[in-house]
């Protein structure tokens, strides 16, 4: 007996099972990127084979170029167009990448940068940069793979707001691991118009459009020069850094001990973290979510009357540097992370492993004779 | 619209009228240019901006200006432009013409710019057949920064890095860059002009309206390496100029052609 389904409306849109580079690439396609250009360097090489595919067939161009110098150049002219456009790689690749990114930044040229980096040693690069002039790059560092597709669209929402490139810190996790994630469109509100975008329509009116670090302006319409124009990008990122920022933490109000970690490291520490409140220590965690501005003042808040800080973090210590900055008592702060790197030299090495983390949490609560307590 | 100069040959020295015709200048030129005496960049300039307007496609043109004492043109060229790192111009050029296809884009680079720090840009954006066109402004040293060699600096020439002339034992050869891209498959149209002479200079103007008729027909990439003048970088008198330029790089780089446009009818 054939009976007619009932019509129920399908909850929109579904659960995909997808590797997070796919996932990552869908999303910034449905956040309008239509440049993408790129060099294969693993882990980022998947997210550059995807887009390969898939830009194309959404009217896009992708560019597998011969050097991630080219391919830095071409994202910021396509983005002097007003086009959203984009390009990653991870660690040296970045590094070649950076001149660019600076000069994006100071001649305020939208675009997004997917560090899909190896490990977690190219924090330094993201938040300082190795380029030139009184710049930063806004940085989303998320900890999993649905995390990093919204952050994606976030990114180039941002990237467009304020006329700057910005950077998605991922890792071998965030472009490697298959996960179930909802793919949709988010909405992130007006933008001002593209007033700025080359176009060549004002060509020959005695108007026409330039985009140039030193902001010279034409003969007939002085610009700011290099000074006046400098002292305005440096008054725009002091905004940023004032506006953006963006953190999470738990248990930090009932905690001796705070653990503050990013990215994927983050998700291992607040999976202890839980593991040891249900053991009854009185512990908690805090996430930078950008790394740059870094959230100073909410970890501030986070670390007060606080016992312990202990910072996590799969390199040499870097964030520590930012942590430092901000926590409420300096001399609480102890390192608990380290280099970890794979035989490979291409991914996470044994320390990101929760039984070694927990480890090193219960030997820095231990070993640790306490200054003060909670009040 | 640009008028045309009637060249009349004559050994005398220019009349009243010699002034309205040196007082003229094409209407996408802002204002006076900065650079020294007897230089021939300004020539190329305002050769590209005639060709511009000659072809009525001003309102779609893109100019993508590299690192040079010819990047003060920014200032004086009624032109959207970006102005791009060292060397970089064809990847700029290849993403600006990629989202804006019905624009005409151009890059404006020297010997420097194009063949020193960005000879692997230029070489890829040709190879892809990138439909943008490239001006070389050669003038064989580094002006901007006081006459120093670069890749096309000739052998025998002085510069400050090659103070007793480029010796190809010490400083290598030079770099025929125009003759490799005219070598490369995706390359519709490459010559070789220079603004040394009336007749050079109207000539040189003719193979960069073939290159923009090139872009626009969506041909690929062409390439237009102009000899400019540098008599500051050369060491030489303003008015020697252009006999030093035909006597030592006009011998190593010769004029013409390299890949003729083929679906064209220049």
């Amino acid at each position: 007996m054939n009976v007619a389904a009932p019509s129920v409306p399908q909850p929109q849109p579904q659960l995909q099972l997808l590797e997070g580079a796919t996932a990552i690439a869908e999303s910034a396609i449905l956040a309008g990127c239509r440049f993408f250009a790129g060099y294969p360097m693993s882990p980022f090489t998947p997210l550059l084979e995807h887009m390969s595919r898939a830009l194309p067939a959404a009217g896009g161009v992708c560019i597998n170029v011969e050097s991630e110098i080219e391919g830095v150049n071409m994202a910021l002219g396509a983005g002097a167009t007003g086009a959203r456009a984009a390009t990653g790689s991870c660690g040296q690749g970045i590094a070649l990448m950076q001149e660019a990114v600076a000069e994006a930044a100071l001649n305020e040229t939208p675009m997004v940068v997917f560090n899909m980096a190896r490990n977690q040693q190219d924090y330094f690069q993201s938040t300082r940069g190795g380029g030139w002039g009184d710049y930063r790059t806004i940085t989303l560092a998320p900890k999993d793979v649905p995390e990093a597709v919204e952050h994606t669209q976030l990114l180039f929402h941002l990237s467009q707001l304020h006329r700057a490139p910005t950077v998605l810190y991922g890792d071998p996790l965030l472009a490697q691991t298959r996960v179930g994630v909802h793919l949709r469109k988010i909405d992130f509100g007006e933008l001002p118009p593209q007033d700025w975008a080359l176009d060549g329509t004002r060509s020959g009116t005695g108007k026409s459009r330039q985009i140039w670090t030193w902001a010279m302006g034409k003969a007939t319409d002085p610009g700011l020069g290099p000074d006046g124009h400098w002292q305005q990008i440096a008054a725009k990122f002091d905004r940023i850094a004032e506006t953006e920022q963006r953190s999470e933490s738990r248990y930090a109000e009932d905690c001796d001990t705070l653990v503050v970690a990013f990215g994927s490291a983050a998700k291992f520490v607040e999976y202890v973290v839980e593991e040891l409140r249900d053991e009854g220590h009185r512990i908690g965690w805090f996430r930078p979510i950008t790394l740059w501005p870094f959230p100073g003042p909410a970890l501030a808040a986070a670390t007060r009357g606080v016992r312990r800080v202990l910072v996590f973090e799969l390199n040499a210590g870097q964030m520590i540097d930012d942590v430092r900055q901000y926590a409420d008592d300096r001399d609480a702060i102890r390192f608990i992370g380290g280099v970890s790197i794979h035989e490979s030299g291409l991914s996470f090495g044994p320390l990101l492993d929760a039984p070694e983390i927990r480890a090193r949490i219960l030997a820095a609560s231990a070993a640790d004779s306490p200054t003060r307590s909670r009040p | 619209m640009t008028r045309e100069l009637e060249l009349v040959p004559t050994d005398r020295p220019p009349g009243g009228d010699a002034r309205k015709v040196a007082d003229f200048r094409p209407s996408l030129m802002l204002g006076e240019h900065s650079l020294c005496p007897g230089c021939g960049e300004p020539v190329a300039l305002r050769i590209l901006l005639e060709t511009l307007q000659d072809l009525g496609i001003v309102q779609r043109t893109i100019g993508v200006v590299g690192h040079g004492c010819y990047g003060s043109f920014v200032r004086i060229m009624d032109v959207d432009v970006l102005q791009c790192l060292h060397g970089r111009a064809p990847s700029c050029a290849t993403g600006i013409k990629r989202m804006r296809p019905d624009t005409a884009v151009f890059t404006m680079q020297g010997d420097g710019d194009m063949v020193n720090e960005g000879l692997q840009e230029v070489i890829h954006t040709a190879a892809r057949g990138e439909n943008v066109t490239a001006i070389l402004l050669n003038n064989g040293v580094f002006g901007d920064t006081g006459g120093q060699q670069t890749a096309t600096t000739v052998l025998g020439q002085r510069t400050k890095t090659s103070i007793e002339g480029r010796d190809a034992a010490q400083h290598g050869h030079p770099i025929p860059l125009a003759d490799i891209v005219a070598s490369l498959d995706g390359v519709a149209y490459v010559a070789r002009g220079a603004v040394g002479t009336a007749g050079s200079v109207a000539r040189t103007k003719r193979m960069i309206r073939t290159a923009f008729e090139s872009q626009l027909a969506g041909e690929g990439f062409s390439l237009v390496e102009i000899l400019t003048m540098c008599p500051t970088g050369w060491f030489v008198g303003a008015p020697q100029g252009a006999e030093y330029m035909a006597e030592s790089m006009e011998q190593v780089y010769p004029l013409g052609d390299l890949r003729p446009r083929v679906s064209g009818t220049s």
